[in-house]
């Protein structure tokens, strides 16, 4: 278990060391770069663009910044916003929280309905519900989430009054019922895309179990059929499901950008956006190699607790 | 498809009557049987035709703008059967013009993404070795950034036009493509066809796009299908971000960038944009939902 | 009701089980009738898809759900407090309280019969705790007794094993201990030696047939090796596609076979005292077992029979007729053949 996990860590690291340099060379090779804030104003000469290059250090062979760049990174040292100066890794911690709570949460949504779906969908197989789950599904996955983020704007907010249209809380009220209140829509709009995934991969990996001659055992002992899809059948249906938890984050940070945009949520993807907006190169640089580690960490964890789940490779 | 290499197929005659023979291709007979992929070709195609044909038939032009008749709610007024939105343009109009740009967007993200995908696919799995790991690894980086950021990220710092926007898509969708090949191209490699092909002193390049390329092909097809998809969807992203497509060329991403601004008083103009995404989306998905099962029938039903 | 020797655990009458298929109803058991008294081992041979692992599924009502599978006919088992239950018309929960406790199963591949995630104990007391109504701790404590009934070292140990920590013998080992956990009054062993090796195989049928002696359970054990079948049995039932085709004790059976397939499969065994014989070959029974959805008209077995007469053999399907004590054969030219199958 220790090699495995010592091996695993050193993969990680080594496709983290590629990760950015990945995406270190996108930043720098992307048309404009990081002096584009300077150009785009259009006042600059390009005598003034190349000075600040050279104090910036941008004029330097490519590997040579990386190095640098990297030898910061590894120390903690993420640069500062050009925009107030504040250290980057500060500013994206600051901004971390709201998106985790939304993020957590519509994954806790998206777990618990999606496994609901899946499950009943693979006892049923190809009854009413299963047809419809399957076709839901594949809408789901295919509208937009900012669209369906301003259907349910449209519908619970404008129309019915019900849900705030957007923010984390009321400015002046900040009890956790308002919270809970403010967290509602997006964390339903985010969960849409991970549910419908969830169901799909919940209700393969049910019907994989249902064949299996250990549930054949399970049922020649005559233990009640709710123990048999409790405790054999959903039980090990959940185990692969660990790995496909893990390799939702990209999707899922995707989705909480755009659903933190729609309504105003201030976390990373908002921040993202708004550098962007300003051109402040290091917290965009920042953010991109903040959701890569995250990423990276994801699988990492799925990995470390799927080993933990299954005995078989727990005891290995 | 080798039928050879099909395990259900070989035990299929014992639980299967004879199949009615009426499509000679069994993939074709499955393709149909698979009634949403059916909805979803036919959906494209007329959707795809009514972009192409339709915009010249309509009384006004998707630039035309009717100060008076703003914000005529659909049915609202027989002129503008979708109605118009904030400058009095005609919905329909824009909707069908804005498809035009989507589909062809997604055509366009497609075709790249493939080569690229295909070419470091096949490239990866033949010679496997250092370039061979050295590129996968390279798709796993790549995999690693959540695909809205990385769009955005470079988005925000180049030219936005059409063309860079396709170029943009494809350039940070071909992974899954080069992944998928991969894996094909490595299982196909060790199978005898290659090394007769060795044998008669075939090149490299011969071997990978005339001998195993055309073995992989279904899970390309598959993998096009999902794509055109996935990049009809990431254009409607960005756009609707302000980093696509730039007004006033109309796309269904960039026509619902106003569109929360207006929601309360003209939710159609949020409504129906979306809803062109969902629908060229989900049919897309469809196709190749229903390309999988008939091209591979092992996996029918899951 | 038919009268019944008071010592018969499990009888069977005209049981058909079918499945649905896109081609129409396949008939995977057909008319099968038998029964097993107390203590005492019959065998079930074929092929694999005679249908006899479907027979014994049938039974226990394991098989598929309605619209997919019909089982019809009758199924009897007594318990030993005297009641007789109609298996097949038994409500579910009442069947299910059967299941395991009654009656038990032990399936042919230990490491995939059991499951992955969850210890041996957990597994073997689950069934105890169901039907016994004990408490976690006394069911645990009963499956390590099990545990050391069929010969498992360390049994208290071993409760908190998983399975792939166990060999494959002790997995079945586990296994029958987990079928004998509430002392059934019937065991069916489908194939439980197969997966195993040649070792490991004797190993197993000599705790089964210990663990007979001592609880005189009726057992029922399904297998297609026939030196397994005479090792262990009393009485020997053979199947091909799916009907019964020749009933007899163990050493008439083997002795006289009277069924062209039961002959062939004898004869398809290597046995040490023929090694002598010159010239004698080991015999393959020509061609393949029949598609069950097209069967030929007559004997299911005519195509590949060497006695095959044509006319005669494929008109009707043969009924079982009785050839002597207790010895029923389904073939239309068996008194033809006595003297060549007594040779």
């Amino acid at each position: 278990m220790s090699t495995y996990l010592l091996r695993r860590l050193f993969q990680a690291l080594v496709l983290l060391l590629i990760v950015s340099a990945v995406g270190f060379s996108i930043l720098h090779l992307a048309p404009g770069g990081p002096l584009s804030q300077f150009a785009a104003g259009g006042e600059m000469t390009q005598a003034d663009l190349d000075r600040i290059a050279r104090d910036m250090g941008l004029d330097r062979p490519l590997p040579v910044q990386y190095a640098e760049w990297l030898w910061h990174m590894a120390q903690g040292d993420w640069g500062r916003s050009y925009r107030d100066q504040q250290p980057v890794l500060h500013i994206i911690v600051a901004h971390l929280g709201a998106t985790l709570e939304l993020m957590l949460t519509s994954t806790l949504i998206a777990m618990a309905l999606g496994s609901w779906i899946g499950i009943l969908g693979a006892m049923r197989r190809y009854s009413l519900f299963d047809s419809l789950a399957t076709i839901g599904a594949m809408i789901a996955v295919s509208i937009p989430t900012f669209w369906f983020g301003l259907v349910v704007i449209w519908l619970f907010s404008v129309t019915l009054g019900w849900l705030p249209a957007g923010n984390r809380y009321t400015v002046g009220d900040g009890s956790w019922l308002n919270q809970l209140h403010h967290l509602i829509a997006p964390s339903m709009v985010l969960a849409l895309v991970s549910t419908a995934v969830w169901s799909r991969y919940m209700r393969s990996s049910m019907l994989d179990v249902i064949n299996q001659d250990y549930i054949r055992t399970a049922r020649s002992k005559g233990i009640p059929e709710r123990r048999i899809l409790f405790r054999h059948t959903v039980r090990n249906a959940l185990l692969p499901m660990i790995t496909i938890a893990g390799l939702q984050l990209p999707t899922l940070l995707s989705g909480a950008l755009v659903t933190e945009t729609i309504f105003t949520w201030p976390g990373m993807g908002r921040l993202f956006l708004d550098s962007i907006n300003y051109r402040d190169y290091p917290v965009v640089m920042g953010i991109l190699m903040f959701t890569a580690v995250l990423v990276l960490l994801g699988s990492l964890v799925a990995d470390l607790l799927y080993g933990l789940a299954d005995p078989r490779i727990r005891l290995a | 498809m080798i039928p050879a290499q099909n395990p259900a197929a070989a035990a299929a005659p014992v639980l299967r009557a004879a199949p009615r023979r009426r499509l000679r291709n069994p993939a074709l007979r499955r393709f149909c049987r698979h009634r949403l992929a059916v909805f979803g070709a036919c959906a494209v195609t007329l959707l795809t035709l009514l972009c192409i044909a339709a915009p010249p038939l309509l009384p006004y032009s998707d630039t035309f703008i009717d100060i008076r008749a703003r914000f005529t709610p659909p049915g609202g007024s027989s002129a503008h059967l979708l109605g118009t939105d904030q400058l009095g343009r005609d919905m329909l109009s824009r909707l069908l013009m804005a498809g035009r740009i989507s589909l062809a967007v997604g055509f366009s993200a497609m075709l790249i993404s493939m080569v690229i995908g295909v070419c470091v696919g096949l490239v990866a799995g033949y010679y496997r070795g250092v370039l061979g790991t050295v590129l996968m690894r390279f798709v796993d980086a790549m995999l690693c950034f959540p695909s809205i950021f990385l769009l955005l990220a470079v988005s925000a710092f180049i030219e936005p036009s059409v063309s860079s926007i396709i170029l943009l898509i494809a350039c940070t969708s071909w992974m899954e493509v080069a992944r998928i090949v991969e894996g094909q191209i490595r299982a196909l490699r060790e199978r005898d066809f290659t090394l007769a092909a060795h044998a008669i002193g075939a090149g490299d390049a011969r071997i990978m796009f005339r001998e195993l390329l055309p073995n992989a092909v279904a899970p390309i097809v598959v993998a096009a299908t999902l794509n055109v998809a996935h990049a009809i969807l990431a254009e409607s992203y960005i756009s609707f971000l302000g980093y696509g497509i730039q007004p006033p060329t109309p796309s269904w991403g960039n026509m619902l960038d106003n569109a929360q601004t207006y929601l309360e008083s003209a939710p159609w103009l949020a409504i129906l944009p979306g809803a062109m995404i969902a629908l060229a989306v989900t049919s897309f998905n469809f196709i190749g939902d229903g390309l999988r099962d008939a091209l591979d029938p092992r996996m029918e039903g899951r | 009701m038919f009268p019944a020797p008071s010592d018969e655990v499990l009888s069977v009458r005209n049981l058909s089980i079918g499945f649905r298929t896109p081609g129409g109803i396949l008939p995977a058991v057909q008319d099968v009738s038998f029964s097993v008294r107390r203590g005492e081992t019959l065998a079930l041979v074929g092929e694999s898809g005679s249908g006899k692992s479907i027979t014994s599924l049938g039974i226990l009502r394991l098989t598929p759900p309605a619209p997919f599978c019909q089982v019809r006919g009758e199924v009897i088992l007594r318990t030993p407090d005297g009641r007789a239950h109609d298996l097949l018309a038994l409500p579910e929960p009442e069947m299910r309280s059967l299941r395991g406790d009654a009656m038990a199963m032990v399936f042919q591949e230990p490491m995939t019969s059991l499951n992955p995630v969850h210890t041996i104990g957990e597994q073997i007391a689950e069934a105890v705790r169901f039907h016994r109504g004990l408490g976690k701790r006394a069911a645990l404590g009963r499956a390590a007794e099990l545990l050391e009934l069929v010969g498992i070292p360390n049994p208290h140990r071993r409760l908190s094993n998983y399975p792939h920590q166990l060999s494959g013998g002790m997995r079945q080992r586990a296994m029958i201990a987990m079928a004998l956990s509430c002392e059934p009054s019937l065991l069916i062993a489908d194939e439980p030696t197969t997966a195993l090796d040649v070792t490991i195989q004797a190993q197993i049928l000599e705790l089964l047939q210990e663990l007979q002696q001592k609880t005189r359970m009726a057992v029922i054990f399904i297998t297609h090796n026939l030196g397994v079948v005479a090792e262990i049995a009393d009485r020997v039932m053979v199947m091909y596609a799916g009907r019964v085709v020749e009933q007899a004790p163990v050493v008439p059976l083997f002795k006289a076979p009277r069924m062209p397939y039961t002959q062939g499969l004898l004869r398809s065994v290597p046995r040490l005292d023929w090694a002598g014989r010159r010239g004698e070959k080991l015999a393959a029974i020509p061609g393949n077992v029949p598609d069950a959805l097209a069967p030929p008209s007559g004997c299911a077995f005519a195509p590949r029979c060497e006695h095959h007469r044509p006319g005669l053999c494929d008109a009707a399907v043969p009924p079982l007729e009785a050839s002597g004590a207790d010895h029923d054969v389904r073939c239309v030219r068996w008194s033809e053949l006595l003297p060549e199958a007594a040779a």
